[in-house]
């Protein structure tokens, strides 16, 4: 059924009868095209793309819980092209300008909001790194304007401008940036796939591979065997764990990050804010909580939960940023596990093992790369080519020494 | 989370700070030709290449806020429960 207006009318007319379920629970098949391992925002866009853009149908989504049980339901939804670097910067602009077309190209509202990002400056260095950014921003193609310090009082007054150690100088805007519905993304992709044949399979998880000669030729699963002619992982902080059971060992490592969200205020802050001096980012949902996080725990983890040092790390960075936030009583916290690479960048690319394809390593910024890592990671599967945007997010590169050191962390945690 | 450090006994872990595998072991530059690629294949392996089990993890963590040495936790990465510790120039298992 296509959501529009009237289908609204319609069933506010009939006692909202009519509404069917976005998307069939399917039953797996014994053999696919391409399985896609992982149910997240970015398994759900790959198969989408597979089957709009590439005419392949025969797909099946393979999630071990229900779809966007992982990182895709744990994020602050923010959403954003502000990199700096060539091997970055084209692809999380091209994942904007999807974006700014996703709701009219799944007929889903996934509250796609451009309300803006600011990215605070407290020194004279700073403000020049800025610069920079925004530089290379306007040079692919995205938007940024370099804000001082007159600009950003008359944006956010209540901001600690004077504080004494980290005084704020001004910031670089993005426009464009904003927040999106983390779940509506995930179900405007699995409802706009099914629709194209695709098949989602929930609570099955996979616990190994086919293999014939050297090539893989399909999965295990709790649900059965299942053949494919490409297998496809999305599994975000299960990555390493999953590519164990091909035999492979990648350069990753799983951190938690926590997020934390505030109970409800009427409107305060309308954009996403960005402290320079520590790790804090703040929004304030349709709901009216104030969602913010900041740093990942710093040790590998699987847990889904985390622990107090970062807890009150983040709590300071807002109080240096915004003391008013000091009253505020926190509803909930939570966390979700990253696969955090060694040079803080993704990889797309095919395994070493034939009829295997890898998207991992998203770290703490993969929501907003959900639609141009379905996009490109369709483009490999489909093609046996990278996407022009995500060339450089080889697993080779960190041999080769082509590492894309956007911020120079990574998995590293004392260089957090 | 707190971490039973042998000299200083159970503290919260934002004593200390954390380094990651305690497991790997850096190649030696002597025993190969240092043109060899298997040299380069090894240093990559240690610089990037982890187990990142989900289960027991044997990893270093550096009491800076207490005795400042380097200490061998053994934790499992899906609950934080600590199996056993010992301090790094100590050669040996942790658990
Ligand atoms: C607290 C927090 C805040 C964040 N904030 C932001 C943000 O503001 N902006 C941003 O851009 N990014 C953010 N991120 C990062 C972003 O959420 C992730 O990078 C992104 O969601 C990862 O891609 P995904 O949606 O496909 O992952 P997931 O939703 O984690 O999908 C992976 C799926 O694979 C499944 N799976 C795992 N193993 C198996 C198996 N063996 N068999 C079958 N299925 C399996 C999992 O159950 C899971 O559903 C944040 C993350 C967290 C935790
Ligand atoms: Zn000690």
């Amino acid at each position: 059924m296509r959501y529009s207006f009237l289908s609204i009318l319609a069933n506010g007319l009939n006692g909202q009868s009519d509404w069917k379920p976005a998307w069939r629970d399917a039953a797996p098949k014994p053999s696919y095209d391409v399985v896609i391992v992982g149910g997240g925002g970015h398994g759900l866009a790959t198969a989408y793309y597979l089957a709009k853009v590439h005419g392949i149908h025969n797909v099946a989504v393979i999630e071990k819980g229900y779809i966007g049980s992982g990182n895709a339901g744990r994020n602050t939804t923010i959403i954003r092209s502000n990199y700096l670097l060539p091997g970055n910067e084209p692809f999380y602009e091209w994942s904007m300008k999807l974006w700014e077309g996703l709701e009219q190209e799944l007929n889903y509202n996934a509250m796609v909001s451009q309300r803006g990002i600011l990215n605070l400056y407290h020194s004279d260095a700073q403000r020049d790194a800025y610069a920079r950014r925004g530089n290379a921003m306007r040079l692919a193609g995205a938007d940024s304007e370099l804000l001082d310090k007159r600009q950003v009082r008359a944006m956010y007054p209540f901001l600690d401008f004077d504080n004494a150690r980290f005084p704020i100088q001004g910031g670089l805007l993005q426009h464009r940036a904003g927040t999106a519905r983390h779940d509506a993304v995930v179900w405007g992709y699995a409802r706009a796939a099914d629709t194209l044949g695709v098949d989602i399979v929930q609570n099955c998880e996979v616990t190994g591979f086919l293999r014939e000669g050297g090539n893989i030729v399909g999965v295990e699963t709790t649900r059965g065997a299942i053949r494919a002619g490409k297998v496809a992982l999305a599994v975000a902080g299960s990555s390493s764990r999953v590519a164990e059971k091909a035999g492979l060992r990648l350069p990753i490592e799983s951190h938690v990050l926590q997020a934390f969200v505030s109970e409800g205020l009427k409107p305060v802050i309308d954009g996403v804010i960005t402290f320079g001096a520590g790790h804090f980012y703040i929004s304030q949902s349709d709901k009216g909580g104030l969602v913010f996080g900041g740093d990942i725990d710093g040790y590998n983890s699987y847990a889904q939960r985390g622990n107090l040092p970062v807890i009150e790390d983040v709590a300071e960075g807002g109080m240096a940023l915004m003391p008013r936030i000091g009253r505020l009583r926190l509803l909930r916290m939570w966390g979700g596990i990253m696969d955090m690479s060694m040079d803080g960048s993704p990889i797309i690319d095919r395994a070493p093992v034939p009829g295997l394809y890898l998207n991992a390593g998203w770290c703490y910024g993969g929501f907003k790369a959900t639609p141009a890592s379905g996009w490109c990671f369709a483009h490999l599967i489909a093609r046996d080519e990278p996407h022009a945007v995500a060339g450089a997010y080889r697993l080779d590169r960190f041999r080769s020494g082509h590492l894309i050191d956007e911020k120079g962390v990574g998995a590293q945690p004392n260089l957090h | 989370m707190r971490i039973p450090c042998p000299y200083c006994g159970e503290r919260d872990a934002h004593e200390f700070s954390y380094l990651g595998d305690a497991t790997l072991v850096r190649p030696d530059p002597a025993a190969v030709d240092a043109q060899d690629s298997a040299l380069a294949d090894r240093f990559h392996d240690y610089v990037y290449l982890r187990d990142n089990p989900a289960g027991a993890h044997r990893e270093w963590w550096y009491h800076a806020n207490g005795c400042r040495q380097w200490v061998r936790v053994t934790r499992d990465t899906r609950n934080h429960a600590i199996a056993g510790a010992s301090l790094a120039r100590e050669p040996g298992d942790a658990a």
